[in-house]
């Protein structure tokens, strides 16, 4: 018979026995029973609707200040280093749209991406991993509510409907860092550089970029919230997911975005 | 008549577990246990660490899957029912943790709030502040409404713990540790609330604990576990006037012969 809840203490007994191939297999197995128990029970009634814009604040909140920051920066210095290259061949004035297609395609997703794996995933992880260790996912189970319903859906669709609205955001402030840049070097107005910008810019870039982010921020909910849920062996079980929700969801980022590069890719031919 | 009517009611029993066993590994924790529990006793269930105590608990609630036996809870084998089922059944089954638990990023309210509004849809927002409220006053703790729980003391938060389990009105209270940690006067105090919640809401109990002064105040039958099994079942004095030196120390330590 099936065991109706997770438990670390069982589950870790059962894979201490094969070795670290079979362990492999059975981590992965264990994370597609994880990901299918999200979309069997994330979407179905009772909705945990207050939480659920509880934590697309939380990670909204957290991850602004350090996403405005990082791309503020990126903006400027992006261009501060392509204006030599461009310079060389007299093609300055292709430097806000080349700004702007490596912002919308990769650098925004990928910025927001590593950030919020740092700040969201690492925080995540381990505030599941210390609800485990501390008994209240058990104490939620016991008192006939769903955790995984109130605890793992409502963070994974937080991070997966927050991450996009951030990775637009991490674009539009990179560009005023852009823009920045270029206006004191050259003399460009704001309008003429947003014009210049956008207008190299196609649906194919919004949409990829749309989709990138989504997968970045499902990757770093699931990632997140299966360390966190799946933790044991105390403090130092919390610490470990919270680390491994990092460099996992991390990893796993910088493969998907190799991936979706290659995809969308074929597109543009 | 009358009175047998209420002898049945009494020997009704309400948990049956049938060669119950239990492995981590090669660890063998239970070791084919039989147990019953009737409507409305207090068992407690004494025994060393690790002896398995916290695990039989789990596995009545359903936490832990068993490895063969049977237990059967209000009429139902935990075991064989189906999710659904289970859910419904811990409705009926309060669970007492050892730490309390507590949902740290919510307040008092919250906490108590959490489960009642999750199974009880049709309550009005009223109607949950009043049983908050109410259970909150039955544990003498209304005070604490608007805290959190890092601001409450280890006696408070086990006192609000069990305020959230007795919330969903449950007929079956398992108590994990109940003293564990406390000082003798809060000990007291908690032991007297076992007894109040088993008198007030006609609770049946299973205390866990290793605390002889607990197990003697609310324990209306003790069992105790040793070497994976309940080698002596009775009240109190039944099972400590005994030579067996396995049980005489904890009476030895516990009242300092």
């Amino acid at each position: 018979m099936e065991s109706k809840t997770q438990q670390p203490l069982e589950q870790e007994q059962e894979i201490k026995g094969p070795g670290r191939l079979s362990r492999m297999f059975l981590t992965l197995y264990d994370v597609y029973k994880f990901i299918a128990r999200f979309f069997k029970e994330g979407f179905l009634p009772p909705y945990e609707g207050r939480e659920l814009f509880r934590q697309c604040y939380e990670i909204g909140y957290r991850s602004a200040l350090l996403i405005s920051t990082t791309g503020f920066i990126t903006g400027i210095v992006f261009t501060k280093q392509s204006r030599p290259s461009l310079s060389e061949f007299g093609a300055t004035s292709w430097l806000p749209s080349l700004v702007g297609i490596a912002l919308l395609r990769t650098l925004a997703p990928l910025l927001t991406g590593l950030i919020a794996a740092g700040k969201v995933g690492s925080s995540i992880g381990a505030e599941l991993g210390s609800m485990r260790v501390t008994e209240q996912i058990d104490a939620m189970e016991v008192s006939a509510t769903n955790p995984f319903k109130f605890l793992v859906s409502t963070r994974v669709l937080a991070a997966t409907i927050t991450i996009p609205i951030l990775t637009f955001y991490t674009a539009m402030v990179g560009m005023c860092g852009a823009l920045l840049n270029v206006s004191l070097s050259e003399n460009t107005s704001a309008k003429a550089f947003f014009q210049s910008s956008l207008e190299q810019i196609t649906f194919l870039d919004f949409t990829a970029s749309t989709i990138k982010a989504i997968l970045f921020g499902f990757t770093i909910g699931v990632v997140g919230c299966y360390q966190g849920y799946n933790s044991s062996k105390g403090t130092e079980g919390v610490g470990k997911a919270a680390n491994s929700a990092v460099v996992i969801a991390m990893f796993l980022i910088f493969i998907e975005e190799v991936v979706s590069v290659q995809f969308f890719s074929l597109f543009r031919t | 008549m009358e009175q047998k009517k209420e002898t049945e009611k009494q020997a009704e029993k309400v948990i049956k577990i049938k060669g119950l066993m239990k492995s981590f590994g090669n660890f063998h924790v239970l070791k084919g246990i039989d147990l019953d529990v009737y409507k409305r006793e207090n068992l407690v269930v004494l025994g060393k660490s690790g002896t398995g105590k916290s695990v039989l608990i789990k596995i009545i609630v359903g936490l832990l899957t068993p490895d063969s036996g049977e237990v059967k809870v209000l009429g139902q084998n935990v075991d064989q029912i189906t999710y659904k089922e289970l859910l419904a059944l811990r409705l009926k089954v309060g669970f007492s943790f050892q730490n309390s638990a507590l949902y740290d990023s919510m307040t008092v309210r919250e906490n108590l709030e959490f489960p009642l509004v999750r199974n009880q849809k049709s309550l009005t927002k009223a109607e949950v502040n009043i049983a908050v409220e109410e259970m909150l006053d039955a544990v003498g703790l209304l005070n604490t409404i608007n805290q959190m729980p890092s601001e409450l003391s280890g006696g408070q938060r086990k006192r609000i713990g069990i305020a959230r389990t007795l919330i969903l009105r449950p007929e079956i209270m398992l108590y994990d540790e109940p003293t564990a940690g406390l000082d003798p006067i809060t000990c007291l105090e908690i032991n007297k609330l076992i007894n109040e919640v088993q008198t007030r809401f006609h609770t049946s109990s299973i205390v866990i604990t290793h605390d002889l002064t607990c197990a003697k105040s609310v324990g209306n039958r003790v069992a105790m576990l040793l070497d994976g099994q309940f080698q002596r079942v009775g009240t109190f004095e039944e099972v400590f006037n005994t030579n067996d030196e396995r049980v005489k120390p904890f009476y030895d330590y516990n009242f300092i012969q």
